[in-house]
């Protein structure tokens, strides 16, 4: 058990370093950059859970975010509910949407689930712009509480994101290394074949989709105190589609630490590129980053590095 | 008491829409549907043959139809080059699974995003001479913005079977969806004939694009609206049963236009995702699956 607690230490010292970093009151914009990077972070991290480990390419992450998003502005509206239980609440309906996914795998394998997931992600964006209660398609402004427990909101909501992506990428980390992963790794190969071999090829899937559910809604459930104004275009973003999957993609879909350095790269690229060229031009870059990632790095930088070591 | 005339509207405004859904998915169809490639960056060249009759059109006042016409070899010989790429990238590899489907949600990012750079984000149409106008037969209205488009969507679906059922390399392309092995053994290339039928598929999809522009405005987001509808019908049609694409074609067409007349046009959108669900889950062998 050492090798666990020493990833504990590790997380309670990024944690800490994060907390640190907020109490510094450098850039106010930094904090607003920063979070947008830890939110890949997570969301990167629950995409590859699924889609690296599992081998189930998913195009529904706005829809999976935006639950999470949209869970907490429902409770923020009935009851004004504290942040916590915003992101545990987002977190579980995402969940329960991702366990219906899991079932869906049943039926639908490779191709005919992603295009699957990208129709929930746009039936879902329709219910919601039907759905006055939560702003329809007018969208709606959310309060920040008065007073967070520390620094300014944007500060806190950082530090919170810094848990939240040291508490998904550990996951990540604990699921790849145990039995799960290698189960995960043997139906991704091949799952007629991990059947027979008697991996619980459904229960594993079920886990899988869960997992990635849970994360997907939790790094959506801070996101209407960070916005104040959420909408269903903005929440739905098919940006974060495909930033979900360029980000393990790019950073190499194998390992916990792929997704991370891919969320890390691209998110501060992007970042760069917004506050020095435009916001459509950061968006172009990623596409042509993900395309000349996919066909001339398959297996990401990780697979780079591998290659150059072994030289 | 019960808006009959309104039924009898809704349900023609309904078919005339499927006859351009057909030709919207004939691509899809031929792509996917035969040649089992998941090209999901299908309706970005959709939307890439609409701003091409677009452009046409405020250059030198040129029909989009026409225009549509004139682009064809263009988009054939880009979708031509496109298939290269994938098939010497993935395929070869038989890696096309999971990362050919990356490949191409990427390409369909980035036409989508290099056209709000190049056109922005404002509704894009076009004009012509029957634009505008239209004739009542037994009190339902049809537009011809409606009826040009639908006929001439019509008239691909009938000249894409004949292709296929007809002509060497159409009955080459059937060959190579059902036995690849034995194509070859034939003394066939199938990367050839696959090239050729993926040139085919994008070129009907810039044409279809051309006749979406005419019957209503497009933004390069309008792409994502017509994923959805695209796989939806050819999923329903029976994954390449050209007969089958142009049935589903306009069952969705009518679903989508009752849904829009009585229930409000913002729950059309959820239509073809519902029915695409509904297909997948229950019988994603289609209507008429092989």
């Amino acid at each position: 058990m050492q090798g666990t607690g020493r990833t504990f230490l590790i997380g309670l010292g990024v944690v800490l370093a994060g907390v640190l970093l907020a109490s510094l009151r450098v850039n106010p914009y930094l904090y607003f950059a920063g979070y947008v990077i830890l939110q890949y972070i997570v969301i990167a991290t629950a995409w590859n859970i699924l889609g690296g480990y599992a081998g189930y390419v998913n195009f529904g992450t706005p829809a999976f975010f935006a639950l999470g998003a949209y869970t907490a502005v429902y409770l923020i509206q009935s009851m004004r509910a504290p942040l916590p239980v915003l992101i545990l609440a987002g977190g579980l309906v995402s969940a329960l949407l991702g366990l219906g996914i899991g079932y869906l795998t049943l039926r639908l394998r490779g191709v005919f689930f992603s295009i699957a997931t990208l129709a929930l992600s746009i039936v879902l964006q329709t219910m919601i712009i039907n759905w006055e209660y939560v702003g329809g398609s007018r969208g709606i402004s959310v309060i920040r509480p008065s007073s967070p427990p520390f620094g300014n909101y944007v500060t806190f909501l950082f530090t919170v994101m810094v848990l939240l992506a040291v508490i998904a990428v550990t996951a990540a980390r604990f699921i790849e290394r145990s039995w799960v992963g290698r189960g995960l790794a043997a139906l991704r190969d091949n799952e007629e074949a991990a059947e027979c071999m008697g991996v619980p090829t459904l229960r594993l899937k079920l886990f899988a989709t869960t997992v990635s559910g849970f994360l997907l809604g939790v790094a959506g459930a801070p996101f209407p105190y960070y916005v104040t104004f959420v909408e269903p275009n903005s929440a739905f973003n098919l940006d974060y589609a495909v930033n979900a999957l360029a980000m393990p993609m790019i950073g190499g879909t194998t390992s916990w630490i792929g997704p991370v350095i891919g969320a890390v790269l691209l998110g501060s690229a992007q970042q760069l590129a917004t506050v020095t060229i435009s916001s459509e031009m950061n968006l172009f870059i990623v596409g042509i980053v993900l395309v000349a990632f996919v066909v001339l790095a398959p297996e990401g930088i990780l697979g780079l590095v591998r290659r150059l070591r072994s030289r | 008491m019960f808006a009959w005339d309104l039924l009898a509207n809704a349900v023609v405004a309904g078919l005339l829409l499927g006859g351009v859904y057909a030709a919207v998915s004939l691509g899809v169809s031929v792509i996917f549907g035969l040649l089992d490639i998941a090209n999901i960056a299908q309706p970005a060249f959709l939307i890439l043959g609409a701003y091409a009759a677009y452009v046409m059109y405020n250059a030198f006042g040129l029909d989009p139809i026409l225009s549509g016409l004139l682009f064809t070899p263009v988009f054939y010989l880009v979708g031509a080059a496109v298939y290269r790429v994938y098939y010497g990238s993935f395929e070869r590899r038989g890696e096309e699974s999971l990362r050919g489907l990356v490949f191409f949600f990427g390409i369909l990012f980035i036409i989508e995003v290099s056209l709000s750079l190049k056109f922005g984000v404002d509704y894009r149409l076009v004009q012509s001479g029957y634009v505008g106008k239209s004739i009542e037969v037994g009190g339902i209205g049809i537009a011809y913005r409606l009826l040009v488009p639908c006929l001439v969507g019509l008239a691909m679906t009938l000249a894409l079977h004949l292709f296929l059922a007809r002509t060497f390399y159409g009955r080459a392309i059937m060959a190579v969806s059902q036995d690849r092995l034995a194509l070859r053994l034939m003394g066939a290339n199938p990367v050839k004939i696959k090239t050729v039928a993926f040139g085919i598929g994008i070129a009907a999809a810039s044409l279809a694009g051309a006749l979406l522009i005419t019957i209503t405005p497009v933004i390069p987001s309008t792409d994502r609206d017509y994923i959805g509808r695209m796989f939806a019908i050819t999923v329903l049609g029976g994954m390449g049963s050209i007969g089958g694409t142009l049935v589903a074609a306009i069952i969705l067409g009518i679903a989508e236009s009752l849904m829009s007349t009585f229930f409000g046009p913002s729950w059309a959108q959820a239509v073809s995702f519902g029915v695409l669900l509904a297909a997948l889950a229950v019988r994603p062998a289609g209507l008429f699956g092989r």
